[in-house]
């Protein structure tokens, strides 16, 4: 039975510019940060308070995994923000929102409210959008 | 919806400009009384705003930027005195102390278990990517990696 979910991959095209983006104003941590020859590097970021989920900065080069054409495909794609790649939880959305703003990260949706709770979307520094949510506190019983 | 509409936006605007402010000047002696005054007219409706919104209080939250700082400037290699004073502590007995209760390690300890893992991803990576990763990359035929080590 699968139990959880340990490592996640985003396609970014600039590994540098995304751990800017992804540490220094998301605020997510560096979990892995080994070099893996002279120019390849397995970068991993964990979301601040989920230290055990490794998402992976994956940079988009033609090599074994895929070739140029395909690399080239993909990189347009990522630049025209094809890949939602997930959901983003914060404790409170609107400081988040006016935070996350005040550092210039685009959002594609303000703040709304859904039947599930608060919802926005923003962008990283590649083009991939991101859901960011508040959920809506359970009623009490 | 506006982000002008939702709920008391100008009290979440000067709440997160304080908390950038402590981002930011987290290692200078902080009159956290002064910030309130910037960010609200009430300092007790500001604290209880803040405290709702970081479950910190200022005071707590600058702790907090100051041990997490401290951390980075230690995996960077300055000396333990040298990030007492550059997160803005003044003592350094203090500093060590408080930085114990909180991670459970002195900062000499921590920095030490920090290069350990740092030298061991750099000769030995592959222990840190899944097979499969490391196969599609074909870093499993490749797997030394010493020419790249400092």
């Amino acid at each position: 039975m699968i139990a959880r979910l340990s490592h996640a991959s985003i396609y970014v095209l600039d590994q540098e510019s995304a751990y800017d983006f992804y540490v220094n104003k998301l605020g997510f941590k560096v979990h892995t940060d080994a070099p893996m020859g002279p120019d390849m590097r397995w970068l991993t970021i964990t979301p601040p308070e989920q230290p055990d989920l490794e998402i992976t900065l994956m940079p988009i080069k033609a090599g074994l995994m895929y070739d140029q054409e395909t690399a080239d495909a993909l990189t347009t794609l990522v630049k025209k923000g094809t890949f939602g790649f997930g959901v983003f939880e914060c404790k409170d959305i609107y400081a988040t929102y006016e935070e996350l703003k005040a550092k210039g990260v685009e959002f594609k949706k303000e703040p709304t409210e859904e039947f599930y709770g608060v919802e926005a979307l923003f962008k990283d520094d590649s083009g991939n959008w991101f859901s960011l949510s508040q959920k809506k506190e359970a009623p009490q019983s | 919806m506006s982000s002008e509409a939702y709920p008391k936006v100008y009290l979440y605007r000067r709440v997160v400009q304080a908390k950038l402010y402590i981002d930011e000047h987290f290692s200078e002696k902080l009159d956290l009384d002064a910030i309130s005054d910037e960010a609200y007219f009430s300092k007790y409706h500001f604290l209880r705003l803040f405290k709702k919104i970081y479950g910190k209080t200022p005071y707590q939250y600058l702790m907090s930027v100051r041990m997490d700082r401290a951390k980075i400037l230690l995996e960077q290699g300055n000396s333990v005195s040298e990030v007492c004073f550059l997160v803005g502590h003044d003592s350094l007995t203090s500093f060590t102390g408080l930085f114990k209760r909180k991670t459970g390690l002195s900062p000499s300890q921590f920095q030490k278990q920090h290069q350990v893992r740092k030298a061991d991803q750099a000769q030995t990576p592959l222990k840190y990517v899944p097979n499969c990763f490391a196969e599609f990359n074909g870093w499993t035929e490749n797997s030394n990696f010493e020419e790249v080590q400092d």
